[in-house]
Formats: structure tokens, C-alpha cells, sequence
């Protein structure tokens, strides 16, 4: 063994200290699905519960939509917090997909409904795209402070999972109080937003994430 | 140090059968025991387990394509994550699928920034010319009393790295002869001469 390799041994052995094993990613991840309810349920006291779950209630999609945002955000995290510890492997990247295909699929179905029935609404939904980014943003926080107490070793892949997760819960927060009408716009402007912070945190992953 | 059971050829556990199996599982388990301890604070466990990885990170480096003059390197940056990282590290998991990334990422880390650093690097005959050191002359030589005062206020660790790898221009493993310092240790304390150095220079200025 070079002598300098005995040399670090020797160091790393005196710089020792008794370590905390961190969090099984399950819990780890629920954890930070209880941030999104913690969210959730602060907005409930400010909006009309019951109008927002009748309007929810009027089309089956609807539901399926937000069952496949919820499967997205939960699967993502489950997903961000394995590829954060090493040794595990990176196919767990793709275990949203299944959820993201639901969601994908349920808000296709609703804006073609609507489409056929009441066309282009001819809005700019912008307070839709604006919310999913506020919300994501302390969730992103949240996401970020959490994985960097892991150890990604993929710093890229872990962020892009970590930002579905957090824009998928906060579409899923949103969509409890003001759901699409499923107009195409709206569902455009819901994509862009979750476009957006995916993207964003993504791009600054490299930065945020490496170790 | 603990027998290189980790450093066995792929063949000879092939040619072993079902106990080779048996064997590498009771070494994984062995191993795991050693980090279990070693994140409870056990310091003679975690010399015998760093010292039990250096084989296994050597054989990882050499399958990723580092070549065999920086294996050292690799080696001692993936010791170091090893340490970083060893409250990622569940006992009821397989101890050598977790090295394994580490020590796999490190060594891919390390490739790309020797790509990085040679499509940088200029032509030997340019660099000749413009290199300081091509003079014969120490570049300590030309250091201007303020700078010069600073690194010699410097922390002994940290002003003997700047002294060896910038001023004399040694590399990290003549450093590190020079010195008896890890290249790991030599980098670290580099960079913190650097921030120091940085933080009072400007402060003076300013």
C-alpha cells in the first residue's frame, strides 16, 4: 500500500467520530410528503373546500388526474431519496413513470372532453403557473436540504427526480383547490409550470447536490 | 491488516463453486460488521476496514480504465468519500454494492477531470517558454513580501502544501514524499491555504 494511502487511513481513523445512519428512504420520503400536507392543509383554511371537491367531483378524470399527480410526487420522492444513497441502483429513476403516464394520460382525456364540448377558452392561466412554482419552491428547499444529509452520487438524475416529485405534489396541492377545467390552456400552462421547476432544479442539481 | 479476501481473482471464486459464494458473503457481512462499528465511533474497526477497501478500490479503478499512475489518487479520493459518506451506510445492506458506486463515481470523476485537464493544457513547447519554473529558478523566488509573509503566517499543514505543490512546483505524489502527507490531506489543505491566503491578501488590500 503506497505510503501516502497508509498515511490518509491513519488520518481518516483520527478524525473519527460516532455517525447518526440516516433515514431509510421510505420514511425519509414521507417526511417530506408530510411538508406538501403541512401546505395543504394551510391553503384549506384560506379556500372553499367544498366548491373546490364538487368541481372535482363532476368528471371521473379529474380524479384520475390527481391520482397520477399524487403517484407521481410519491414515487418520485421514493425514487430521489434511493438514487441519493450509494449503492442503490439508478433504475429506480423510472419508478414515476407509471404515475406520470396516469396523470398525463387523465389530463389528456380531460382537456379532449372539453375540447370537444367547449373549445378554446381563449384564457392565460398564469395564477396556475405561478402557484405550482410558489409551492414547489419551499418543497424544492425542503427536497434539497434532505438529499444533500444523503450522499448523491448522481447529482443530475437525482435533481431531475427531486424536481418531478416537487412539481407533481405541488400540481396535486393545487389541483385540490383550484382544479383545471381541463381546458387546454389551463392544461398547457399546468405542464409549463411543472416544465419549469423540473427543469429549473435539474439544471442547478450539479451545483446544489454534489458531494 | 485483514486478509485481502476482497482482492481474490474472478476465477478462483468461479473455480470455487458454492463456497466461494459462502465466502464472499461471509466478507460482505464482515465487512459490514466493520462499518456497523466504525459509525458507532470503533477506531480499530474502521482501520481494519479502510485497509480491507483498498484492494477492492484498486480492482474498481483498474476495471473503469484509471490509469495505473493514479490509481493511488482514486484509491484516496474514494477513501475519503467512504468517510463523507459512511452514515449512508445500512448494516443490513450489502457493504461492497455500496463501495462499489463510490468507489466507480470517483473513478469516473477522476478520468473526466484528467480529460478536462489535458484538452486545457497547452503544447510542452509553449509551456517551456511561458512556465516559470522553466528558468530553473523557484517560483518562490519571485514572491513579493507581503505574499510571501502570508503564506509563512500560514498553519504548518497548509503552508507546507502551498510551499510544495505551488512554490516548488512538485506534484502531489512528490508532495507527499516530501511532506509524509497524504495527497488527499496535501489537497485539502491546499485549498484552505488558498481561501486563507485569498481572505488576508484582499483584506490588506482593501
Amino acid at each position: 500500500m503506497a505510503r501516502s494511502t497508509d498515511n490518509l487511513i491513519r488520518e481518516l481513523g483520527d478524525g473519527l467520530t460516532p455517525v447518526r445512519r440516516i433515514a431509510e428512504p421510505n420514511r425519509l420520503a414521507l417526511l417530506w410528503l408530510g411538508c406538501s400536507v403541512l401546505i395543504a392543509a394551510g391553503l384549506a383554511v384560506v379556500f372553499d373546500m367544498r366548491a373546490a371537491m364538487a368541481r372535482l367531483g363532476s368528471a371521473a378524470d379529474m380524479w384520475l388526474a390527481v391520482l397520477g399527480s399524487l403517484l407521481t410526487a410519491a414515487f418520485a420522492a421514493k425514487a430521489a431519496f434511493e438514487l441519493a444513497m450509494p449503492g442503490r441502483s439508478r433504475l429506480w429513476a423510472l419508478l414515476p413513470l407509471p404515475g406520470l403516464l396516469l396523470w398525463i394520460g387523465a389530463s389528456g382525456m380531460g382537456c379532449l372532453r372539453t375540447w370537444a364540448t367547449v373549445g378554446w377558452d381563449g384564457h392565460i392561466h398564469s395564477e396556475c403557473l405561478m402557484s405550482i412554482v410558489g409551492i414547489s419552491a419551499p418543497l424544492a428547499v425542503a427536497m434539497v436540504v434532505m438529499l444533500r444529509r444523503a450522499f448523491p452520487l448522481y447529482p443530475a438524475l437525482t435533481a431531475l427526480v427531486a424536481g418531478l416529485a416537487c412539481a407533481a405534489a405541488s400540481a396535486t396541492v393545487l389541483s385540490l383547490f383550484h382544479p383545471a377545467d381541463a381546458a387546454a390552456t389551463d392544461l398547457a400552462f399546468h405542464a409549463l409550470a411543472v416544465a419549469i421547476v423540473t427543469a429549473v432544479l435539474a439544471a442547478s442539481g450539479r451545483r446544489l447536490l454534489r458531494r | 491488516m485483514h486478509a485481502g479476501v476482497l482482492s481474490l481473482a474472478p476465477g478462483a471464486l468461479r473455480a470455487a463453486g458454492t463456497s466461494s459464494v459462502d465466502t464472499r458473503d461471509q466478507t460482505d457481512r464482515r465487512l459490514g460488521g466493520l462499518m456497523a462499528s466504525a459509525q458507532a465511533g470503533d477506531r480499530a474497526a474502521y482501520d481494519a476496514l479502510l485497509r480491507d477497501c483498498v484492494p477492492f478500490i484498486r480492482a474498481a479503478a483498474r476495471r473503469r480504465g484509471v490509469p495505473a499512475d493514479a490509481v493511488d489518487d482514486a484509491v484516496q479520493e474514494t477513501l475519503l468519500t467512504v468517510h463523507r459518506a459512511r452514515h449512508t451506510y445500512d448494516p443490513a445492506r450489502s457493504f461492497q454494492a455500496w463501495l462499489r458506486t463510490i468507489a466507480d463515481r470517483r473513478a469516473v470523476d477522476l478520468l473526466r477531470r484528467q480529460g478536462r485537464q489535458r484538452s486545457r493544457e497547452v503544447h510542452d513547447d509553449i509551456a517551456y517558454e511561458t512556465h516559470p519554473a522553466a528558468t530553473g529558478e523557484p517560483v518562490a523566488a519571485g514572491l513579493d513580501g507581503g505574499l510571501r509573509r502570508a503564506v509563512e503566517s500560514l498553519p504548518e499543514g497548509q503552508r507546507q502544501a502551498v510551499e510544495e505543490l505551488t512554490l516548488n512546483d512538485r506534484s502531489l505524489a512528490e508532495a507527499s514524499q516530501v511532506t509524509g502527507r497524504s495527497t488527499g490531506a496535501l489537497k485539502v489543505n491546499l485549498h484552505r491555504a488558498l481561501k486563507t491566503l485569498r481572505a488576508r491578501l484582499t483584506g490588506e488590500e482593501g
